[in-house]
This record gives C-alpha cells, structure tokens and sequence, in this order.
C-alpha cells in the first residue's frame, strides 16, 4: 500500500516538537505545569514522524480566518 | 480575615463499604417481624416501625436519642439474613474479582513478582486482567496450580463457573480467602472495604425518618414505598429461617433465598433491566431507593438542584409594541401580589405610608409590615390604624409592584443568556404579561400560547445587579456573533421598507403627527416643506452625525447611504433593521452606546408599524394572481420538463442513459430527474416573480424580507414541485409503485412525487398524497429532535459550565487546566467585536 505523508495534508495543521528552552518558557508563559496541558497520544498520527517521547510538547500552528496563526500546545502521553 | 469564618474545612473524603460488624454497631434496633402495628395501632417491638428507628409523630419522643420530631434525624436497625445475598451496586467488582483470583487459593492469578511489577498496590482492576490473560500460565494459578475455570454472570445478579451456579454462600467464601495484600494490590483499602463485604450477610434497615407513613383522611395508615419493600425483605428471610431449621428440601430453600435476593436488588433499584420491577397493588412500580436519586424527578435534580423561588409569576404573554424594549407589561392582579420590600427613613415616611393606608387590596398598597425586631406582619383592614400609628424609621413596607421596579424576565427553555433578561416594569390593566415583539427574538417567544417568568428581586444589591448586568439593553449584542440580537420583525420591517422606498412621501403635518404618535420629540432635522419623503421621516431618527454604508436585499437599490443623520439612498430592509443581519444596528451601538440603541430601536419598530397603520396594510389571495401569459409561460416549463424525463426514462430504458462516476444507472436517472425537476420549479419561481405585482402587499413582505418568500409564492401561484422523502423521490408505497393509481414500475415525475398542482389552484389526490407524507416526515422529524438536542444542550453545558477565560486570556478548568490558549484561537469577545471580528481600519484612523 502507498504511505501517505500526512503533513502535506490540507487539513494536518503544522506539528512541531519544542526545545527544552522553548518549552521551559512555553509552561512558564502560561504559568502552567505539563499536567495542566491539553495531551496529545505518543502514537497520533499527526506527530508520528517527529520521534516524540511522553513528555515532549507539541506546538501546533493552524491558520485562523481571525487570527492569522493561532498557536497551540500539546504535552505527549503514553495512554 | 477570611479563615475567621471557617469552623471546619473538609480535608478528604474517602468512601467505603459497609461492614457486618458496622451495620450491627450502628443499629438501635434487631428487626425480627415485618409487622408494623399492633392492634392498638402502636408499633411492634422489633418490627419495620419500631420506635427505636426514629420519631415521625408528633408530640413523641425519640427511644433512642430522646429527641422529638423534626430534631431525631432518626437510627438505622437491621436484620440478619438467613443465607447471604450479592448486593447489586457491587455485581460487577465481585464478577472481576472472582476472575482474577484462584477458585482454591483465593490468590491473585499472578505471580509476586509480576504483582509488584505491576506496582503492587491500587492497580486497576482491568489491568491486572490483562495481565493475567497475557500471561503464560494459562488457567493454572501460579501459587497452588490449581485449575481455574471459567467464571460468567447472567444479570443481574447471579454467577457461573463452568455453566455450575456457584451460590452467594461461595462467592463469600472466595471473597473472604482474598489476603489483604492481594486486595490492597486491586486497589481496595482494606480499613474501609473488605471484598466479602459485597455480599450482604446482614441487612441495614433505614430509619422511619425516611420512610414517614402518611395518616389517609380516613384514618388509614399508608406506608411509604420503602415500607413496603422491607416488609417484603423481612417476612421472605423469616420463612427461608424457618425454612432452613425446619430442614426443608433444597430446592424450596433456594428458591426463597432467590426470592429475597429478588427483593434485595429491587430495594436497592426498581429499574434493572432484566428483572421485573417490582409493584404496588394497584400495578404501578415501587419507589425504591435508586429511584429516589436518580432521574428529573429524583433528590438531586429536583430537591437539591431544583430550587423554587417565591416573589415569582407566570402567565401568558401577548404582544404591545408601544411598551419600550426593555419594558415589560405586568397585571395588575400579579403587581398586587408581588412586592418590593421597601425600608421606613424619615424621609420617605409619608410615602410609604401612602402604601400602608391603601393596604392589601387597593393598588398601590402594601401587602406586609417588617418591625425592627423581624416580626412580620400581614396588614389587614383592621390593623392599618394600628400599623400606620407605630411605623417609625427602621421598618420595612412590603409595598406593591410599581412603574419602574426591575424585574427578571424569563422564557424556558433557557438556553442562552438572553433567555433571562432584566425589565421595567409597566404595570398594566388585563391578564397577560406583555412584551415589545422586538426582544421576541431573543427569548425565542411568540404569541401562540407561550407562557413566561417573572422575577422581582428583593434587595438593592440585587436589583442593582440585574439593571447594570441584565437590562436588555446591555445584551443588545449577542456574544455568539456580535451583531444585534435585537431588531425590527414582522410589520415593523415591512412598514420601514415602504417608508424608505423612493416613493414614498407624506404632508408635513402628516410625518409629524406620526413622528410625535411613537415618542419623537426632535423634529428640526425634519425639512420644512409642504411634503416631505419617507426617507426624510427615517432620517429623523437618526443621530445627526451618522454615517453609514451597508448593502439591502433589493437589487434596484443595493446600496444603502446615510451620511451626516440622512439616510440618502437605498430602502431599509431585513437586511439593515432585522436581528444578526447588517452592521447598522451595530454601528449604532457602538457610537452612541446601548441607552440610545434600545430607545432608537424602539422608535423604528413604532416607526414601522406606525407607517402600516396609517397607510392601511394586509393581504389577499388576489395577490398571487398572475397574468395568462405567466401561466401560459409556467405550463410551458412543465410540458418542457416532462418531455425531458420521459426522454430520460426512455434512455435508461434503453440502457443508453451516461451514468455518472460511481454511480448506477438507475441512481444516475434519479439524480438527473431530480436536478431536472428541481430546475423546473426554480424555473417558474423566477417566472412568477417577474409577473406579480410589485406593489402587492404579499411581494412587499417577501422583498423587505418581513415574511415569506418568493418560493411561498411560487407554490402559491405557480407548482408546489418535487416532494422528497430523505433526499430522494418517493419511492415507498406499492410493490413497484408508489400508489396503486400508477402503472407499476412507471419512473415518470407524477409517479414519484412531483406536484404540479399549485397550492390555490388546489392539490391532485395523488399530489395531496404525496404531500400528506413528506409533511407526516418532517412532523415526525421535529417532534423526535427537539428532545434528543435538548439532551445534548444538557451534556454540554454541564461539562462546559465552569470553564473560563483567565486573566492571561488562556481558557481553562476549575482546576486550572488549559482548555484553550486563547480565547477562541484569537482571543477576540465577541460580544465586543462587529460580527466576530475587529474592525482594526476604523482603530487605526481613530488613533491617527
Ligand atoms: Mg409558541
Ligand atoms: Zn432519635
Ligand atoms: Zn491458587
């Protein structure tokens, strides 16, 4: 079977896998912990070509009509 | 400041089973007979009522703790029961504990090591079964090596193993065997829950307390359900004792042992699907404890979260469009009921005591009296001498319902927050509540027998938030897509279109009588001629320096202008004036602030319907006449159309028909008759809109935008068209047919539901048919919806009902999760934006 890359797909907004200091200053920025993060499954197919570990955070930019980009942030789990 | 108020704060709360030895411990009473009186009518010792259970007379004191009714929050009892029995709440626990320990051993089907692998203690119970079905060992334990079998429950309540019942007395057994390190390892704290627990051995019975019997106007006792089903309990146990000591056969033991498992489970829920509920005589179901709970009518529905509220009306509503927006329209029987609590100052002592002298049932009076000390009294004829004698500063009139007190007004469902908004009240003769038909919209009301709420709050602070919180003028803009929720309907809309069109003109004399008839006292911005336009009298209204551009429905004068207060071209229309459409209402808000656009929006819709009443408005069938040439020109569509199907039959006939892409032929001639038909009534549509009369009050509504459509007219005038029963022709009815009038297997249009006919030319049997269904459909349809997203509406707001927006922007839970990052994903209050949006051009030239 052809193996589809997903993230030329025009409905897969942009995943990408953040930095420790990215991430640091990402949870600091929002005076949150990675347990107050929306999560997001290790094995999403969405992310499944950045080599995530539970723990990792997944900043996701889609396009928005109102917005330009709106930036969203996701913490990878296990189950 | 805060900690000094707080006596106790809960640390923790932790659940757990009740134990034999609790249920004993806490008991005041061993209840040993189901009988309830004795022949004095006193209550037995030991029996279902006995007084050690609490107190429910009055006068009599508690055996138990001496205190009297109301004080006694009443004592548990118990029964021992003659053989064990599963407790249902609990079926499933036992069902998985059962299946992941050993038959012989009581062990967790697991060795040590992967039990402390697994963390070894709160696991979860699904994952140690997971682990067990990986594991190796198959059905051998891996501590005694004794084969398990398996173990399977019918519901509700009884267990198998190997297709062999295993009884209560064995599952205990099991249960008991379970080591409390093998417990703890599923997650059960042993201090507060042993597995065998879940098998009862003895029996809780709950205090009298709640399960009060009611004395019948005739003196009869009628026990509370709850009664009932633990008289069932205890005289079902008392025969399988007897039973079991008098050495009975098995076979009947058990069989009353099932019975009382029967009367167990349905004492704890009534509804379980697979068993009969249990009944009264007369066949209606028992109310046992699971039925108290659950559901709208349960405890927590509709006592705890249910609250009913005094100070409170309802009735009808109808309609008076010369109230103001944010006015409503009280009775006034209902204004000589309702009060405001009003307090006696030296300075308002006179006043109020206007009220007092009129008393309970002249209006405005005053219904009760509040002395300093709290003591409230009911004024009557015979003490207002008295009353009015004593009143000093420091008391508190309860006085009528007046012009100008708030009120919260309601309409149910109430599902968003414009459901409950904040009125003046006008107290009114007749026996209606009434409203402005504008705010119609956003309480989804209308006039067809529609009831609504009224609350009157009882203290400043309250009515101070409800004014500066909820008047309607503070929701004017919805905060779903940031436009007006409020606008002109109806005649209002109409009555515009036809002042603002070209026209229109009235004598001066004329336009200001109507102008000052809806509360316009500014007229200079009005010429001073003999006559003077529609468009003139609108701008009127308008702030002198207000400049708009907007589009309006009408294709001859698409554009609307208003410069500097004066509206210079284009027709108002729904588009401009109606609710969520058009940024004038808006804009409006905006710049002269939400005082001026209620009060604005109130004289356009007086405005309106002011132009109606004096131009004369209505409509009659006579409207939808069309010329010959029209029907001459819509007769031709139809033979056209028809000849097109029958060439599209004849082709599929002669299988030459192209199909579309993924399509069958027969799915292929149905889509093209569809589009064709489809076609043909558009086509007829543009053909009577072109003939009728312009000027013809039906048309005016359609093109304003104030009622109706140009495909209402041309079912009217011209052909009702394709009736569709989910998407597709009718294609039910008759093996090959749809009506039995029809050859069978015939593909034609007439056959599968097309109507030509038109609706004042009068409907074909077949057609009448035809419509018969698609309306029985969509009846049905409504009728099954509502409900269901009801229900959905329900969910959501309950799992969405403490999210919100953070001082950082971000949206988060009650425990500070992020739901979002953003309001949003921009951030942007809607209900302060111009239709979603910001409108960053106009800020930008503000700020230059
Ligand atoms: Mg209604
Ligand atoms: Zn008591
Ligand atoms: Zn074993």
């Amino acid at each position: 079977m052809k193996k589809i890359d997903l993230t030329t797909h025009v409905l897969i907004p942009k995943h990408s896998k953040l930095g420790d200091k990215d991430k640091e200053e990402m949870l600091k920025r929002y005076n949150v912990s990675l347990k107050g993060l929306p999560k997001i499954l290790v094995s999403d197919a969405g992310i499944s070509h950045l080599s995530a570990r539970p723990g990792d955070v997944i900043e996701i930019v889609r396009d928005s009509p109102t917005a330009g980009k709106a930036f969203f942030y996701r913490v990878v789990v296990d189950e | 400041m805060e900690d000094s108020y707080v006596y106790k704060r809960v640390g923790s709360v932790s659940f757990a089973v009740l134990s034999p030895k609790l249920i004993k411990k806490m008991a005041a009473a061993k209840v040993v007979t189901p009988e309830l009186y004795d022949k004095e009518g006193y209550p037995v010792d030991g029996g279902l009522m006995d007084v050690r259970l609490g107190v429910i007379d009055p006068g009599l004191r508690c055996k138990t703790c001496g205190s009297r009714l109301k004080e006694c929050i009443g004592h548990f009892g118990y029964i021992s029961l003659a053989r064990p029995v599963i407790h249902l709440s609990y079926v499933n626990v036992v069902l998985s504990l059962l299946r992941t320990t050993c038959r012989d051993c009581s062990r967790i089907l697991l060795p040590d090591s992967k039990i402390q692998q697994l963390g070894g203690k709160g696991v979860k119970r699904s994952r140690i079964k997971d682990s067990i079905a990986s594991s190796k060992t198959g059905n051998k334990c891996p501590h005694c090596k004794a084969r398990q079998y398996k173990i399977t429950v019918e519901k509700p309540t009884t267990f198998f193993e190997n297709e062999r019942r295993i009884s209560p007395i064995e599952i205990r057994s099991r249960l008991e065997k379970i080591p409390d390190a093998d417990a703890e390892a599923f997650g059960l704290n042993v201090g507060a829950v042993r597995p065998e627990w879940m098998v009862l051995t003895v029996f809780p019975i709950p205090p009298v307390t709640m399960r009060p019997s009611i004395t019948l106007e005739t003196g009869e006792r009628s026990e509370d359900d709850l009664t009932h089903k633990l008289g069932d309990i205890v005289r079902i146990n008392q025969r399988l004792f007897e039973n079991i000591n008098a050495g009975a056969p098995e076979i009947i033991v058990e069989d009353l042992w099932d019975l009382l498992q029967y009367h167990i489970t349905t004492f704890f829920d009534n509804d379980v699907a697979q068993l009969p509920p249990a009944r009264h005589r007369s066949g209606q179901p028992l109310k046992t404890i699971s039925e108290r709970i659950r559901s709208k009518e349960g405890r927590i529905r509709h006592n705890l979260v249910g609250k009913r509220t005094n100070f409170s009306a309802r009735t009808v509503i109808s309609p008076d469009p010369m109230l103001e927006l944010n006015e409503v329209g009280v009775p006034e029987i209902m204004a000589l009921k309702l009060t405001v609590p009003e307090r006696v100052t030296e300075w308002n002592m006179e006043y109020l005591k206007n009220f007092v002298k009129n008393g309970p049932k002249k209006y405005p009076g005053a219904n009760y009296v509040i002395r300093p000390d709290g003591k409230k009294k009911k004024l009557t004829e015979d003490i207002i001498e008295a009353t009015l004698e004593e009143m000093q500063p420091g008391y508190v009139v309860e006085r009528h319902l007046m012009d100008g007190d708030k009120a919260i007004f309601n309409r149910q469902p109430s599902l968003h927050r414009m459901s409950m908004m904040c009125h003046n009240i006008r107290v009114l003769p007749y026996k209606t509540l009434r409203l402005n038909p504008a705010v119609c919209f956003p309480y989804n009301a209308d006039f067809d027998g529609d009831e609504m709420n009224l609350h009157i709050p009882q203290t400043e602070e309250s009515r101070a938030e409800a004014e500066h919180l909820m008047l309607v003028q503070t929701q004017l803009i919805s905060p779903r897509y940031g436009l007006s929720v409020i606008g002109c309907v109806q005649d209002a809309i109409s009555g515009n279109y036809l002042l603002t069109r070209e026209d229109f003109s009235m004598p001066r004399h004329a336009a200001v009588d109507m102008l000052s008839s809806i509360g316009v006292s500014e007229l200079s911005r009005l010429p001073k001629r003999e006559s003077v336009s529609g468009k003139e009298i609108f701008s009127a209204l308008l702030p002198a320096d207000f400049d708009f551009v907007g589009k309006s429905r009408s294709s001859a004068e698409p554009e609307v202008v208003i410069k500097g207060g004066k509206l210079v071209s284009g027709v108002m229309d729904k588009n401009n004036l109606g609710e969520g459409s058009g940024l004038m209402l808006r804009n409006i808000h905006k710049k002269y602030g939400e005082a001026f656009a209620v009060d604005f929006l109130g004289k356009l819709f007086r405005l309106g319907v002011s132009v109606l009443i004096r131009r004369g408005f209505t409509t009659t069938i006579a409207d939808t006449d069309l010329p010959d040439e029209a029907h001459d020109s819509i007769s031709k569509i139809f033979a056209d159309a028809e000849v097109e199907v029958q060439e599209l039959v004849s082709q599929f006939n002669a299988n030459s028909l192209d199909t579309f892409p993924g399509r069958t032929a027969r799915e292929t001639l149905e889509l093209k008759i569809l589009e064709l038909l489809t076609r043909a009534r558009n086509d007829t549509g543009h053909v009577v809109a072109k003939f009728a009369n312009r000027d013809s009050h039906t048309l005016i509504m359609a093109n304003s935008g104030a009622r109706g459509n140009l495909l209402n007219l041309a079912q009217i005038a011209g052909s009702v068209g394709q009736q569709a029963l989910r998407g597709k022709r009718i294609e039910k009815g008759f093996k090959n047919r749809t009506l039995s009038y029809f050859k069978p297997n015939d593909l034609g249009s007439e056959a599968h539901g097309f109507i030509r006919s038109c609706f004042k030319s009068g409907l074909k049997p077949a057609e009448f048919f035809f419509q018969a269904m698609v309306g029985r459909d969509s009846l049905m349809d409504t009728a099954l919806r509502t409900p269901k997203s009801g229900y959905l509406y329900r969910r959501l707001s309950n799992a969405m009902q403490d999210l919100r927006v953070e001082y950082d922007g971000t949206v988060r839970d009650a425990s500070g999760r992020i739901i979002q990052f953003a309001y949003g994903e921009d951030g942007v209050d809607v209900s302060k934006s111009e239709g979603g949006t910001i409108n960053v051009s106009r800020i930008i030239s503000k700020v230059k």
